[in-house]
């Protein structure tokens, strides 16, 4: 079974994100950046299933240069071969766009399961799986935490907001996963050694036969960053008796009771 | 504004209408459209139309093909919905950031080429449709202006709204949709639906979160969290301090090696802050944290920190909670 998992660099969530001001993109100058670790999941479930069934894992990824990080964390655990595309015109990409990228990669590609995250760690806007999986005419189970295949029907357990349903679903389509899909794998020394060794495709959207107006002609515009209400201007208080009271105020106020 | 209806897509569960549709179509009829039209999809569609009516919808577009319960929504859902949009040409429409929600919008935006915007909080339409959304852990507030590229679609995190129904409406009126199923949805079914009632909404996805920590002293307390959260329609979740002592299993573990939650309120109980668990609670709309030490890290992200004892504050809370809602 050949598997592709869409994978993406994030900073590191330990040091929160931030859009510049000026160019309203994400600053991707703070901190560190890595394979966003709800992605690690996915590459962990593509590499059970070509590992059960034959066949392999590609992970492709649309960023900035620096993203190979992320295609290279992949290919450590075990992934067969990388494609990362990366071009100026691609800065501040939104989901559709992103999803319109990876599909032109992804036909490219042998593939009879796509696995992407539910969502990024950073965007978490949760649009670019189903926008996807359009845009390659398949079912997409989203929001996975349990998946299984016998190489013709991929059969999937899927939170909903009131529990959980099982899908069955032919092949080839597109799975979602969340965390706790499965426990991610840590690269081996041997993995991570050989890395060098494994083919790493670097794209352009001209060499898709994508341009910038196929890309971008729906439109959005980000008109203004500002940082939300500080949380450390929350009011802290010593309890005399009335913390109770007061976290009840407060849930009335925010609506929840 | 221009003249096009503003439509919310009026989702069910379990048939009935889910609570999202009627706060969208009460912020819906704020939007200046001349119209406000609902569309619902699947069993119970019909019986739904009403109620949606008192919350403003004056066009219900209705199919109650049963492949929408039977089948993956998203697929079926974007492609009877796509010729309607491109005859009827709303101006907007608003979903719900619910799963089936994020798989129909999605799925439009590919299909009819449409911008989408996800998360929202909040949304304007005068000249422009302007919508108002938290990234990053809530520390930053985007608004992002949609093109001209009509209808906008819109998905918003529960709750952004507060439904009301109209003192009188009209009732209104039903169009129905044919079902448009193309091949390769076909074959993806749910075979299997499981709702679970008694142990309350999943830990990612309830709106009310009240975790423990070591500071609740014995693995036996937790069950006041889950009194409190059952009180509160919530979940109960855990610092991996506790998963780590063996109080409570892996999966209610809150974090960096847990899960991440961002529901509306996070209460945090003796639990102290560490980076690991604030990475996944921090995107909260609001944190109540109560914890004796009144140096501790997770004062710095709450909204309300009340420095006391956890147990003593959570059966006062139990107890305020039971009373209000006796």
């Amino acid at each position: 079974m050949n598997v592709v998992v869409c994978v993406k660099l994030v900073p590191d969530p330990n040091t929160p994100g931030q859009l510049d001001p000026e160019t309203h993109r994400l600053r991707r100058d703070l901190g560190d950046a890595v394979l966003d670790p709800g992605d690690e999941f996915g590459v962990e479930a593509g590499l059970r299933l070509a590992e059960a069934h034959g066949g392999e894992v590609t992970v492709v990824s649309m960023g900035p240069e620096r993203a190979v990080d992320a295609v290279r964390k992949a290919l450590a655990m075990g992934a067969a071969r990388g494609v990362l595309v990366c071009d100026d015109s691609l800065r501040g990409a939104d989901a559709l766009t992103t999803a319109k990228v990876l599909a032109a990669v992804i036909r490219r590609q042998p593939h009879d399961l796509v696995i992407t995250a539910t969502e990024s760690t950073d965007g978490y806007s949760g649009i670019v799986p189903q926008a996807l999986a359009e845009l390659l005419g398949v079912p997409a189970v989203t929001f996975a935490r349990e998946m299984s295949s016998d190489g013709t029907l991929l059969t999937a357990t899927r939170q909903t907001e009131s529990g959980s349903e099982t899908v069955v679903t032919a092949l080839p389509c597109l799975v979602a996963v969340t965390a706790g899909v499965n426990e991610p794998r840590y690269p081996t020394l041997r993995g991570i050694m050989g890395v060098k060794s494994k083919p790493l495709e670097r794209l352009t959207p001209a060499d898709l036969g994508l341009d910038a107006p196929a890309l971008s002609p729906a439109g959005q515009t980000v008109v203004s960053v500002t940082m939300a209400r500080q949380r450390e201007a929350g009011e802290v208080v010593r309890d005399e008796g009335d913390g109770a009271r007061r976290i009840v105020e407060l849930l009335a106020r925010v609506r929840v009771i | 504004m221009a003249n096009g209806p503003v439509w919310v897509f009026a989702e069910l569960v379990g048939g009935r209408v889910a609570p999202g549709a009627l706060e969208l179509l009460t912020k819906a009829r704020s939007l200046g459209a001349a119209e406000v039209e609902a569309v619902c999809l699947g069993p119970g569609a019909a019986e739904a139309v009403s109620e949606l009516g008192r919350h403003g919808a004056a066009t219900v577009y209705v199919s109650t093909d049963a492949a929408f319960a039977e089948l993956l929504m998203g697929g079926p859902a974007a492609a009877t919905l796509a010729p309607v949009i491109e005859a009827r040409r709303p101006e907007m429409i608003l979903f719900p950031g619910t799963h089936d929600g994020r798989d129909v919008a999605g799925r439009l935006a590919a299909k009819l080429d449409l911008p989408v915007i996800a998360n929202g909080l909040d949304i304007e339409a005068g000249a422009a449709i302007t919508v108002t959304s938290t990234i990053f852990g809530v520390t930053q507030v985007v608004r992002t202006q949609f093109g001209e590229r009509r209808p906008a679609l819109a998905l918003f995190q529960p709750k952004a709204f507060v439904a009301s129904a109209l003192p009188a409406a009209p009732v209104p009126r039903k169009v129905e949709v044919p079902a448009v199923i193309e091949e390769p949805h076909r074959s993806a079914r749910v075979i299997d639906r499981s709702t679970q009632v008694a142990s309350g909404p999943a830990l990612e996805e309830a709106a009310v979160v009240v975790s423990g920590g070591r500071g609740l002293q014995e693995p036996a307390n937790f069950e006041l969290l889950h009194e409190v959260a059952d009180l509160l329609h919530g979940a109960v979740g855990a610092s991996r301090a506790a998963v780590d002592a063996g109080w409570v299993p892996y999966s209610m573990q809150v974090g960096q090696t847990g899960k991440t939650v961002k529901p509306a309120v996070y209460i945090a109980c003796g639990i102290s802050g560490a980076m690991q668990h604030t990475v996944g609670m921090r995107g909260a709309q609001t944190i109540v944290a109560i914890n004796r030490d009144p140096e501790a890290p997770i004062f710095k992200l709450a909204d309300l920190g009340i420095v006391g004892d956890a147990l003593t504050v959570l059966r006062q809370l139990r107890d305020e909670l039971r009373s209000r809602s006796s």
